[in-house]
């Protein structure tokens, strides 16, 4: 068989498998709606996941590290301290905080000016305030970051001011294995789905599966149209999660505006990316195929011509 | 073309529908299977057209052993062999055309020659002008032709044919196995099962007779006979 011909029987293919699905949009209908459904859950949860982070981009920055320096370095050495810090791999950002500007800063805040009047010298040290970059803002990293510092001979103590944004990466953690959980149990739901809307086509067919092989149709053959429904039902059921997930979003676009703003955020909700789109389609797809062959594959090897 | 040694068939259900039967075949041969109704015709041509395997003996078709073809092999042998059914086996809810064209698409034939062979299989049954039109539009000796069309389309080099004029009128009935005789003059081999001795009589070709699974007055010697083929 020439390659072209085979692409002409591979469109034809195409075409049968939609015009059947056309001619019984109903039950056509039901069936994407499901697995749109099924779909839609996994999808709605990684863009949660999106927007969590996104929303969140801005306190990432905030996770930083206070360096109190020995009493006896000066302020000449803190300079130089944080030239060196600069060129850490990681850091984004050091602030050298003097002494002098430590007690300014401590007498305005915390309303012992009258107390701190009575110290004959300034009992702070220097302090370099370091800002990591968001990307090297883990767990590991910070602690990391935190042994090297603390290292250095200058260095009294360093105070990592970042539980909290841990507990929020640690969050975000499960919901990225939710995510991916949720998207195993409804791929499942998925292949389950199509592959039982195959086996029923596959059963209504019977006859004419009988003919073709008789004539001597191969299973490849046979199957084929089969894996074109399994595809047309992964890849429109994916359509039809993301037009469903666009409609949610238009609904909470307002009210997250809203919530936003009451927090001081310019922050707005995201949509499935470019890639997110792809592999919402490409999910889709590759499920109705994989359910289609694995159903095809069992029913219709049982389906011989009989005389 | 067709050799059969020492063929029996036995099914699952016990009974024996076929019994030590040996006959060869020459190509371009057309030969009568006759016999009353249950007597193993139709046994005989499902293992030809490999729609059963024998449980004794072996059925070599082109030189080959059937019996022991593998799965995967077996679309390939049937798109050789044209198999014509008493109840015709046509797709109902497609036109004419998509029933012919089925075995050249299934072969893989490409779209201009499948139009052309399609009408000239039903030029040469005599449907041309029905291509549109569905089975069962069709009158039931009209269906027989589409299902005879069918089965020469893909221009096979053995035709197997299962009672094809048991629903047709005598005049019909000739008609289609003139049909026949004219495939056999240009070298396809033909296996018609019949219970209508008229036809036979008519025809006066060879004839093999089976009786309860067994053959009457078969060839005793089941090897080719030693003249080159034609």
């Amino acid at each position: 068989m020439s390659p072209a011909t085979l692409a002409t029987r591979h469109v034809q293919a195409l075409l049968g498998a939609l015009g059947r699905l056309a001619r019984s949009p109903l039950a056509t209908v039901f069936t994407l709606l499901v697995i749109g459904l099924a779909l839609t859950l996994p999808a709605a949860l990684g863009l949660l996941l999106t927007n969590a982070e996104a929303a969140t981009g801005g306190f990432v920055q905030a996770v930083d590290m206070s360096v109190y320096l020995k009493p006896g370095v000066s302020l000449q050495q803190a300079q130089r301290l944080a030239e060196r810090a600069r060129t850490i791999p990681g850091v984004k950002n050091v602030r050298v905080i003097s002494a002098a500007q430590g007690l300014r800063e401590f007498r305005k805040y915390s309303g012992f000016g009258a107390a701190l009047d009575a110290l004959r010298s300034n009992p702070l040290p220097n302090v370099l305030h370091i800002v990591p970059q968001p990307a090297a803002s883990s767990a590991v990293d910070l602690e990391r970051l935190r042994r090297d510092l603390a290292a250095w001979p200058a260095v009294d103590m360093v105070q990592l001011d970042a539980q909290w944004a841990l507990r929020f990466n640690a969050i975000l953690g499960v919901l990225r294995r939710l995510v991916s959980t949720a998207a195993v149990l409804l791929g499942a739901g998925v292949l389950a789905v199509v592959g039982n809307t195959i086996r029923l086509e596959i059963l209504n067919r019977r006859a004419e599966i009988e003919v073709t092989k008789l004539v001597g149709g191969s299973n490849a053959f046979v199957r084929r149209p089969f894996l074109y429904t399994g595809m047309l039902y992964g890849l429109g059921g994916a359509v039809l999660a993301w037009l469903m997930l666009e409609a949610v979003l238009i609904g909470l676009t307002g009210p997250v505006a809203r919530l936003a703003q009451l927090y001081g955020s310019g922050f707005v909700l995201r949509g499935l990316t470019g890639r997110q789109c792809g592999v919402l389609f490409g999910g889709g797809l590759a499920l109705g195929w994989l359910g289609a062959w694995i159903s095809a594959h069992r029913h219709l090897r049982s389906i011989e011509p009989r005389a | 073309m067709i050799q059969l040694q020492r063929v029996s068939k036995r099914y699952p259900n016990g009974r024996e529908a076929l019994a030590n039967v040996s006959f060869f075949v020459d190509r371009g041969e057309m030969v009568f299977v006759t016999g009353r109704s249950g007597a193993g015709k139709s046994t005989l041509l499902k293992l030809i057209a490999l729609l059963e395997r024998p449980t004794r003996g072996t059925v070599n078709v082109n030189g080959r052993n059937i019996g022991a073809l593998k799965a995967r092999h077996i679309p390939a042998f049937r798109r050789q062999i044209g198999v014509v059914f008493q109840d015709h086996k046509l797709l109902v809810d497609r036109p004419v055309f998509d029933n012919v064209a089925l075995p050249l698409v299934v072969a893989g034939a490409p779209f201009p020659e499948i139009g052309k062979r399609v009408r000239a299989a039903l030029d040469q049954v005599g449907l041309l002008g029905k291509e549109r039109m569905l089975p069962m539009e069709l009158s039931v000796g009209e269906q027989q032709r589409v299902g005879i069309a069918r089965a020469v389309a893909g221009k096979p080099t053995l035709i197997v044919a299962d009672e094809p004029t048991g629903n047709l009128d005598p005049e019909l009935s000739i008609e289609v196995m003139r049909l026949f005789r004219r495939f056999s003059h240009v070298g396809v081999t033909v296996l018609v099962a019949t219970h209508d001795k008229h036809i036979v009589r008519e025809f006066g070709g060879r004839e093999i007779v089976l009786d309860s699974g067994e053959m009457r007055g078969g060839d005793p010697d089941p090897l080719p006979p030693l003249v080159a083929h034609r």
